[in-house]
């Protein structure tokens, strides 16, 4: 359906990002995603050969910081916005 | 990944497979290992890295990653990295850049790892690697820079996940420096695997950048593992064994691998690509539940960070900085001490002794063979016996090399150093004060001494007879009775040459 991706593809990405979506949703984002990979895609008639890639847009390099601790939070500070928490750190959900 | 069970059915032979021995396998190993660096502190924010601290007490709104905070590499971090990557005869990616490795697993506060993917720091290295008969040179894909995860503690009395009800999360390794040592699948056996660890293990610690504890977890790896019939051109399919942290469970996990690929090529099965996990307690692999997708990560360049660019006299600053590696130090033991390939390359192995040697030979630089001679012979025996290691002794080097030039000064002789070497161990004495307060010293008095060898050739009329009729090794006895007279504190050698005096 989509010409540039299809409804595998938006169902392998949304269980990569942990989404689940129903079907009709899945036909209608992968529409969506199609128009706007599309409108996107037109970047890609730019001939880049010559041009090394970017990987910042700012052109500054080597922001690096001296190996100088700094005051790290309270214990209680750190767990305070935890939606579950015990003295002993952040309740994680059952993992499966 | 292709499957060596084509071939198989193309050989047409399955007579021949079905008794192959392991002689007819070809095994390949790959080792990925992690090394947590022994940084102040964080690779991205300045908290202090800590073991064994109350659980999120050093934690920040970075590595909790919270929306908004900003990653800043911490300098020691790179120049650590750069340190490894020389020492392993890397190239140095002068522009080098991290990446976004997105997964989702709670051990993560932001559902991405900071990593690098195409640029990392170090590129294209080796290691030499020696086997006692030879030397096995494992090529180094990369050496990259990376954070740590946090680390979960799951509920139940068992510890396992697929029984807890719920985990609890602790961030305080959350985002410690992590490098990451990639090599070629250039490692042909599981003993070969082991010895490389060690080797790098050792390299780290002269290098100064790990405590490299495989118990704490600063020094893990994940190995590669293949096998295929020696003659077959494709690859054998390939199995991960994830999070190997001691070199006995290295090469176990990895000699199990072997065996049970090999036997189900045999069966004409397929090696099915997988993660596995080893247990010590069944010394055998289990494979390890995986979501197919689990491997589709993403990565693209962090836009929270920017590029690292390296010029070459900083390069070169890291590379003044490296100390002597084992194998400089090896050379050098053999060729400016004389000292055997066997010990050169014992001493050299292991940082801890080698150090010690080092400390010793500042103290005492006459005899470097006397000093190693103790510590590849009586001093090691003693370490083994108690299962511990040189630098849980008591003996300082210092006193190590005391006692050596006693022994050489004619002080003591060998036999009573023992003695005093035993003292020293248990109780962490210098030698001088031992001898001093036991009245150990060596008798190298000749006036005191003719007078006990008079004694002794008076009482021995047997052995004073043989010798002048020619059995010269009667000589020996009369020694031995001066020895005794003077609970061996006589120097046996002046002992020797006054009797020969008073008998001719």
């Amino acid at each position: 359906m989509g010409k540039i991706i299809n409804r595998e593809d938006v169902i392998h990405i949304s269980n990569l990002a942990e989404m689940d979506y129903g079907s009709d949703e899945i036909d209608e984002m992968t529409l969506q995603l199609d128009k706007i990979i599309e409108h996107v895609a037109k970047i890609s008639e730019v001939d880049t050969g010559n041009v090394s890639p970017t990987s910042h847009v700012l052109d500054i390099s080597n922001v690096l910081r001296e190996d100088e601790p700094r005051q790290s939070v309270e214990p209680e500070e750190a767990l305070k916005n935890a939606p579950e928490s015990s003295a002993d750190g952040f309740k994680i959900p059952k993992i499966d | 990944m292709e499957d060596n069970t084509k071939n198989l059915e193309n050989s047409n032979n399955s007579e021949r497979i079905g008794n192959a021995e392991e002689e007819c396998f070809e095994t390949i190993i790959g080792l990925e290992t992690h090394v947590e660096l022994s940084t102040r502190t964080k690779m991205f924010c300045g908290c202090r890295l800590s073991f064994g601290e109350k659980p999120n007490s050093n934690t920040c709104p970075v590595c909790l990653g919270h929306p908004g905070s900003l990653p800043v590499v911490n300098k020691k971090a790179v120049e650590y990295a750069m340190k490894i990557a020389l020492a392993l005869n890397c190239r140095i990616n002068k522009h080098t850049i991290f990446h976004r490795k997105n997964y989702f697993y709670p051990d993560m506060t932001k559902n991405y790892q900071i990593s690098q993917f195409n640029l990392p720091i170090g590129i294209g290295g080796y290691v030499d690697v020696n086997m006692g008969d030879y030397t096995r040179r494992v090529g180094i894909t990369r050496v990259h820079m990376e954070e740590d995860a946090g680390k979960l503690v799951h509920s139940g009395t068992t510890g396992r996940i697929s029984e807890a009800d719920y985990s609890i999360g602790d961030f305080n390794r959350a985002g410690t420096p992590l490098i990451e040592i990639v090599t070629e699948p250039e490692i042909k056996s599981p003993l070969e695997a082991k010895q490389y660890m060690i080797t790098l293990r050792n390299i780290l610690l002269y290098l100064d950048v790990s405590d490299c504890s495989m118990e704490e977890g600063s020094l893990r790896c994940d190995a590669n593992i293949s096998v295929k019939l020696k003659d077959s051109e494709k690859l054998g399919t390939r199995a991960e064994i994830k999070n190997l942290n001691s070199f006995k469970f290295i090469q176990k996990a990895l000699e199990f691998e072997v065996s049970r690929h090999i036997s189900v090529i045999n069966s004409g099965k397929k090696v099915i690509q997988q993660t596995r996990h080893y247990d010590d307690k069944t010394q055998s692999t289990k494979a390890l539940r995986s979501k197919e997708e689990a491997h589709d990560y993403r990565y693209f360049p962090d836009p929270d960070l920017v590029p690292i660019d390296i010029d070459e006299s900083w390069i070169e600053k890291i590379r003044d900085s490296i100390p002597e590696l084992p194998n400089q130090k090896e050379k050098r033991y053999r060729d400016k001490f004389g000292l055997s390939d066997y010990d050169s390359s014992l001493l050299s192995g292991d940082f801890g002794i080698s150090d010690y040697f080092e400390k010793a030979l500042k103290a005492y630089d006459a005899n470097p063979k006397g000093i190693c001679n103790w510590l590849m012979g009586d001093f090691s025996a003693f370490l083994n016996k108690d299962q511990i290691s040189i630098n849980d002794s008591k003996i300082r080097p210092e006193h190590l090399a005391g006692l050596v030039k006693l022994i050489d000064d004619g002080k003591i002789s060998s036999k009573i150093a023992k003695s005093v070497f035993e003292e020293m161990y248990f109780k962490g004495s210098d030698p001088d004060e031992i001898i001093k307060e036991k009245g150990l010293e060596q008798i190298s008095d000749e006036g005191e001494l003719e007078s006990i060898v008079e004694e002794a050739i008076k009482n021995n009329p047997d052995a004073v007879s043989q010798y002048r009729a020619g059995k010269v090794k009667a000589i020996g006895f009369i020694v031995g009775q001066v020895m005794q007279k003077t609970k061996g504190k006589a120097n046996p050698a002046l002992v020797n040459e006054i009797i020969i005096k008073k008998l001719s």
